[in-house]
């Protein structure tokens, strides 16, 4: 092929490109559609939340909304122990997954021989797949008659119940985004550590974990958001007390949360009427929650993602 | 009368898998020299020097005999402690290798690790070690700042100055300077030539000038066996085998 033939064959590509051809256009169009639909879809039910839950602060004062009763057959809308509900289970999961699912995740990357590796991994996944329904029967039919009996108290629905099911719900999470983060951390280090005499305990707590740590906050935050926004395992085994004890004992008395009160008396609820109104207020309050989470979340990850690249650059 | 050596090697094997990088190699590696290890890529020179801190026992399915004393004593007996031996043998990776923390931080892991250094003293060590690998009027003023805005070069030395922190008897160096420019690979190997009057010294590398200007001893390895192994001197103007000639002039490899 001579030069010429070349050039020829360059200029026809540049055209061709110009002139893009309709299944590519109708190609672009689709994905773009897709991209944007789902910010759509988001602002769409921020604004169905918002146009249900708005007339709530003229039916209910703010003082009410705030109050210690919920009892909305006699017109008592106090949310404050569904919120402190949520609140103490989705800290009693934290508590407990969360170191859990570290020293998991540093197991199964660190520590465990290859072949273990490569069971325990897919093993925590399919967990992470179980239904929560499921996992509700087992806190119902195993783990409530066990608190129940081993602690001595009236009943086996109570907050810790429900915080070690939320745990169990969380952990695969965890396990699985800090394992790949601390998969991504480069062998190098590792190496460099060993070679200094470090021991292979000191080589993860001071050079592995610390390298990882914007992954670990991930899956930490990720863990949580997944314990707030649990349903149906926490309506099933907590009880659905909607009250406020104080002491450390509340964690062994039964509470009511936030995502279950809406899940049991939305079925049952006049359409439009204040108790209605009530419910997507509640449905607003965990939208927020849940988005200042992520938010969070996501302004740290990205500060050290800044800060990495100012490193590297 | 005579110097003991600090390595003695004798009949090392060394497989991966079924596949044999070493065979046979045996070689004393004396005190307060630099023994400078060169052969093409694959020759098996960087897994014998791997072999002297132990650091193939990180890599699964691997198989080793034969014997390697440190200072008379078989440091693959079963009774052998491996962290205390990489502490007195220290590895200078190919690429810089500086932990993601602050300048003092990377310095100050071993002593920490260790715990035998803190407050005063630590501040203390730290600045000698960096003295040590000729960066402290570098960085002096920018201890706390992230060893990674360091340049390659700098890292580098970081990396040795973090080994100095732990008193090493023997630096390992894997072709520390293939990653880095001239100038930074002169200031490497005036700085080798400095630790050599407190260390003993085995430097895998690449160039044979660099064997040439900075080593006293050059081992030449081929196919997992050690060729020749002398006097610097003596294998770059005399060598008695036919392949190393071939290999320094540059016929192969």
């Amino acid at each position: 092929m001579n030069p010429e033939d070349g050039t020829r064959v360059m200029t026809t590509t540049t055209r061709k490109s110009t002139h893009r051809k309709p299944l590519e256009i109708l190609l672009e169009a689709l994905v773009r559609v897709a991209g944007y639909s789902a910010v759509v879809f988001v602002a769409l039910i921020f604004i169905f939340l918002m146009r249900e839950a708005l007339p709530t602060f003229n039916e209910i004062s703010i003082s009410e909304l705030f109050s210690r009763r919920w009892y909305p057959i006699e017109d008592y809308f106090g949310t404050l122990p569904l919120l402190t509900g949520s609140l103490v289970i989705t800290l009693g999961a934290a508590l407990i997954a969360v170191p859990f699912g570290l020293m998991t995740a540093v197991y199964i990357s660190e520590i465990a021989p290859r072949w273990l590796r490569e069971f325990l991994k897919p093993l925590v996944e399919v967990l992470g797949g179980i239904p929560s329904v499921v996992l509700g029967f087992l806190g119902i039919l195993v783990l409530a008659p066990l608190v129940r009996e081993i602690l001595h108290i009236p009943t086996g629905l109570t907050a810790f119940t429900g915080a070690v099911l939320l745990a169990g719900m969380a952990i695969p999470t965890i396990v699985s985004v800090a394992e790949d983060a601390l998969d991504t951390v480069p062998k190098s280090y590792r190496d460099a550590a060993l070679a200094l005499g470090a021991t292979r305990w000191q080589t993860i707590w001071r050079i592995t974990v610390p390298a990882a740590r914007s992954g670990v906050l991930t899956a930490t935050m990720l863990g949580i958001g997944r314990a707030i926004g649990e349903t149906m395992t926490v309506m099933m085994v907590t009880g659905n007390a909607p009250q406020i004890a104080s002491g450390l004992s509340a964690i062994f008395m039964p509470l009511r949360t936030m995502t279950a009160t809406i899940a049991a008396e939305m079925g049952e609820v006049a359409n439009g009427s204040v108790h209605y109104h009530a419910l997507f207020y509640i449905g607003l309050a965990l939208f927020l929650i849940s988005l200042t989470v992520n938010l969070t979340a996501s302004a740290v990850l990205f500060r050290a993602r800044r800060r990495s690249e100012r490193l590297l650059s | 009368m005579t110097l003991q050596p600090t390595f003695q090697i004798e009949m090392l094997n060394f497989h991966y898998g079924a596949t044999q990088a070493l065979h046979n190699v045996s070689i004393d590696i004396m005190p307060r020299e630099i023994t400078a290890l060169i052969g093409p890529s694959g020759c098996g020179k960087s897994t014998f020097l791997r072999c002297l801190n132990r650091m193939n026992d990180t890599i699964p399915d691997t198989e080793i005999s034969g014997r390697i004393r440190l200072e008379g004593r078989d440091i693959y007996a079963p009774d052998a402690d491996t962290t205390e031996l990489r502490q007195r043998v220290g590895l200078v990776f190919q690429r810089p290798n500086p932990f993601p923390q602050s300048i003092f931080d990377n310095v100050a892991f071993g002593p920490r690790v260790l715990g035998t250094v803190s407050g005063r003293n630590l501040q203390e060590l730290v600045e000698d070690s960096l003295r040590g690998a000729a960066l402290w009027d570098e960085v002096a003023t920018t201890l706390t700042s992230p060893a990674l805005s360091l340049s390659l070069g700098q890292q580098q030395r970081l990396c040795i100055a973090r080994l100095l922190a732990v008193k090493p008897d023997v630096i390992l160096m894997d072709e520390p300077c293939s990653a880095l420019d001239p100038i930074a690979t002169t200031k490497v190997e005036e700085l080798m030539r400095q630790l050599k009057e407190q260390y003993t010294i085995v430097v895998v590398t690449h160039s044979m000038q660099q064997a040439a200007r900075v080593s006293d001893k050059t081992g030449f390895f081929w196919l997992g066996e050690l060729v020749e192994f002398d006097e610097t001197n003596t294998i770059f103007t005399r060598p008695t085998v036919q392949r190393t000639e071939e290999y320094i002039t540059g016929r192969f490899g």
